[in-house]
């Protein structure tokens, strides 16, 4: 039995200690806002933050996270930095499919949260690991630039 | 619908996008059907009078009214990151005088009486017709509709229609009588439809044309959107599968010993060509199908290599195939010519790779089955089904879902075929998901192309005679069974037997030569994607060949192509075409009419030693006709365009003794932030029919891009991607 603590909530969680954090969240929780897309930590739709840096979940064992602060993006509404994100992310029009955009959002979130002014070179390091394959890099920087500006 | 069947589907997109009973069981108009359809089921509702309140099977139209006023759109087209089905809800609220903020959109069901997209004759979201084929009939039903809800007015406060006018989901008579739809719509729906339906001209719009934001994002911006893959049914486990690597080949046995100990799994099955493992999670059957001890007949397929393949379609490009097109007379003009030209352009086999992996919820019961998918093919998804299963079509139903981009996969539905095998041998509802491995591995790629042109040129350097071989597989014939007697594949020669140039003693030849190792599909951007590259890097080349301006040479043969010329022009005026640059820089266009759309492309890109180079701009210039949400446009080309990027600086499918070698995003690696320049776009005003615009800008980067690194460094490189033939972006 794990105990996790998943935006802000304490969570008892019967799985084995070396399965993926992303499948205890996706098909143990049925929280299913954060994405499986490579399962190797090369595409970042998995992206969550753990003690407020972002981590690829597909890859960390849940015996690892044990008893520190997860945040996924069905609560990153719950920070300002995260409600401005995704407020810009809208005003911007930035999503197409969809799908890789839990990731990024968490990815920018943390970005803007340890550096709330990102040059292009920052955003470039912080985001490199969020693959899109609609491509929407362009709105995604001006999206952060916008929030980093407010 | 039975009530027990209702009880299953509590989660399904349908049942959400319901909200309540009572709400859409109101007005439900099917205003215009497809012209090859001569009857349809919305038709004969409508004439036997069974529309309105009873008529909850109400699949078959495109608009319905409820009582609380809300608008639902049914949308024929699938959301898969287009932006599409906003820009239908547009269409309709733009005519039914109701804001954005009233429609929900759902997802048709399969119906091809009702929802066959007329210029692909089969229902499908694809091959950028979504706009062209809606603009028509969406507009039309929202019209319908309004037109029933003032006349339903006007016999509620005895005046006369035309006295009366709609506005914001409210009908206003002439006295300051005032009422909602939802009021009206209980006597609207009992009203024959009207014979006349006119449609607003351009200059009446009030909603299409402005940027509108997408009805679709909210929810994914929060998490709370569910893609297949996020799919929970009651009693569901989750299944995925190891398929044989040499596609062909089949199972001949496999030991389950080891995969059933592992923790959540449920059962082992066994298909033709793969294993499945079901089990309480994803990460537990992929466990169980690393245990699993497979022994495969590897089958014919097993020897080939990527070598052998690229070195079969380089002879067949010289073959004589099929005639496609043929004017003029290409040997006397031959003849006739001052010199004559020639270049073979290859272009790699590709993977769709869109984020969300393969994924289809099935659940088959002895009575029936349902499907819960992201699908381009609803109906394909119902006929599949209904064959796997021997169960009626009318037994299958398809929940269609917001889809994790597709770019052409989930045309094909070889993922459905093998959920419903699996489904049918539980008795429980499965989720299957393949891993980025497979998904990767069993794909059906875009197929190699190897294009030979050939110019006969007069003493100018300018076209007299053409010719163009197109040598490679057929995705029409692998997609429908066969090809037209005529052998010629259509989507294979597009854009080539009609170039924007006018090309004299034009002779254009199809060489179908299959790879067979693995399947071939549509892959975003289809035949005028291929075929522009070619073209468009081999008039480049005649144009320097010439010594001419590459604009200026273009122009001068386009002059039966205003709106092509018009892009071309704007481009350059945008870019700073012709001002000079330093040594080692240059800029390179391409231009295309492919989609209804005319699209004109630049790169510049500095080289930063001999073969690194830098992106320094990318724009385009866009004239789509009539557009209708300028944001979507924009973005459509934006992304369309760094799609398209990705594929030409980097990817290529490699098939070595029979399997494909890519396996993830390490070995097949797509353009991060970090190498994505900002795409400038520059929209033309325009009144025109609207144009496809999802695939425009995929089809012309790769061209832009190659001729714009012959102009910064003299290097002429004609194969696809740039990475393979040793050029980097920096």
């Amino acid at each position: 039995m794990q105990t996790l603590m998943i935006n802000g909530q304490s969570r008892q969680v019967d799985v084995p200690e070396d399965m993926p954090l992303l499948w205890v969240l996706r098909d143990v929780l049925d929280m299913t806002g954060t994405k499986y897309g490579c399962g190797i930590a090369q595409c970042g739709v998995c992206t969550v933050h753990l003690d407020g840096q972002p981590i690829r979940s597909c890859v960390i064992p849940v015996a690892a996270v044990a008893g520190r602060q997860i945040t996924t993006i069905e609560a990153i509404d719950e920070t300002a930095v995260g409600q401005a994100v995704q407020r810009a992310w809208l005003e911007h029009e930035v999503v197409q499919c969809g799908y890789c955009q839990s990731g990024q959002i968490m990815a920018a979130t943390a970005l803007l949260q340890n550096n709330p002014m990102p040059d292009d070179q920052a955003i470039d390091t912080a985001m490199a690991g969020n693959l899109c394959r609609c491509a929407t890099y362009t709105r995604i920087r001006t999206a952060i630039k916008s929030v980093a500006r407010s | 619908m039975p009530m027990q069947k209702e009880s299953t589907l509590d989660i399904s997109r349908r049942r959400l996008l319901q909200g309540g009973s009572t709400a859409l069981t109101g007005l439900i108009l099917s205003s215009w059907l497809p012209p090859l359809v001569s009857k349809s089921v919305a038709a004969e509702a409508a004439t036997a009078g069974r529309l309105g309140d009873q008529s909850i099977d109400g699949f078959g139209a495109f608009v319905r009214v409820g009582h609380d006023s809300r608008v639902t759109v049914i949308s024929p087209k699938i959301e898969m990151g287009q932006g599409m089905q906003t820009g239908i809800a547009m269409m309709v609220a733009e005519e039914l005088e109701v804001g954005l903020e009233h429609v929900t959109i759902q997802e048709a069901p399969p119906n091809t009486a009702l929802y066959a997209d007329t210029l692909m004759q089969f229902q499908a979201t694809g091959g950028s017709t979504s706009t062209r084929y809606t603009w028509e009939p969406l507009r039309r039903a929202g019209a319908t509709a309004r037109i029933l809800l003032v006349q339903a007015a006007a016999l509620r406060w005895r005046v006369a229609p035309s006295l009366c006018r709609a506005e914001n989901g409210r009908v206003l008579g002439p006295n300051g009588q005032n009422a909602s739809y939802g009021e009206l719509v209980g006597v609207a729906a009992t009203l024959p439809l009207p014979t006349e339906v006119p449609l607003k001209t351009p200059e009446q719009f009030k909603l299409l044309g402005t940027p509108a934001r997408r009805l679709d994002t909210p929810s994914k911006v929060n998490g709370k959107a569910r893609f297949t893959i996020d799919l929970q049914i009651p009693g569901m486990l989750v299944a995925s599968t190891v398929t044989c690597p040499v596609y062909g080949g089949r199972l001949r046995s496999v030991d389950d010993q080891q995969a059933r100990k592992i923790l959540g799994v449920r059962d082992i099955v066994r298909l033709e060509n793969a294993v499945a493992v079901t089990a309480s999670n994803f990460w537990a059957c992929q466990q169980a199908l690393k245990a699993l001890r497979i022994e495969w007949d590897l089958g014919a397929n097993v020897s080939i290599d990527s070598a052998q393949l690229d070195e079969a379609l380089i002879e067949a490009s010289s073959r004589s195939g099929v005639i496609a097109k043929r004017e003029g007379d290409i040997e006397q003009a031959r003849q006739q010519s001052a010199s004559q030209f020639e270049a073979v352009y290859e272009q790699a086999m590709l993977s769709h790779s869109p984020l969300e992996p393969i994924s289809c919820v099935a659940h088959v019961r002895p009575d029936g089955c349902d499907l819960w998918v992201g699908t381009q093919v609803p109906v394909f998804a119902q006929q599949t089904a209904a064959r796997i299963t021997g169960l009626p079509e009318n037994k299958i139903q398809v929940h269609n879902q917001l889809i994790g981009g597709a770019f052409g996969r989930r045309l094909d539905f070889d993922f459905i075929t093998q959920a419903v095998a699996i489904a049918r041998q539980v008795d429980y509802p499965i989720k299957l998901i393949w891993s980025r491995e497979e998904d990767m591995t069993h794909d059906l790629y875009r197929p190699l192309y190897a294009d030979r042109l050939n110019a006969a040129l007069d003493q100018q350097g300018r076209p007299i005679g053409w010719e163009h071989r197109i040598a490679g597989a057929s995705v029409l014939a692998r997609y429908i069974g066969s090809l037209p007697s005529s052998g010629v594949d259509a989507d294979a020669v597009e854009v080539a037997v009609e170039p924007i140039y006018h090309l004299p003693n034009l002779q254009v030849r199809y060489i179908r030569e299959e790879p067979g190792v693995v399947p071939v599909s549509w892959w975003r951007g289809v035949g005028p994607l291929r075929s522009t590259y070619a073209l468009e890097c081999f008039i480049d080349e005649l144009a320097h060949n010439a010594k001419a301006d590459p604009v200026t040479y273009r122009l001068s043969l386009m002059e039966r192509q205003p709106r092509a010329q018009a892009v071309l022009r704007l481009l350059a005026e945008k870019t700073g075409w012709g001002q000079p640059l330093p040594a080692g820089q240059g800029r390179g266009i391409a231009v295309s009419a492919v989609f209804g759309s005319y699209v004109a492309t630049m790169v510049e890109l500095e080289m930063q030693g001999e073969t690194a180079f830098r992106i320094k701009r990318l724009v385009s210039a866009v004239d789509c006709g009539l557009v209708i949400n300028p944001t979507s446009v924009t973005a459509q080309i934006e992304g369309g365009t760094l799609f398209g990027l990705s594929a030409s600086l980097f990817n290529e499918i490699l098939i070595k003794n029979g399997q494909v070698q890519q396996t993830n995003f390490h070995s097949y690696r797509q353009l991060r932030i970090s190498e994505a320049p900002p795409v400038e776009v520059h929209l033309i005003s325009s009144l025109e029919t609207p144009g496809g615009i999802g695939e425009a800008g995929t089809a012309l980067i790769g061209p832009a891009l190659v001729n714009a690194l012959f102009a910064a460094s003299g290097k002429r490189i004609r194969r696809l991607p740039l990475s393979r033939m040793g050029y980097y972006p920096v």
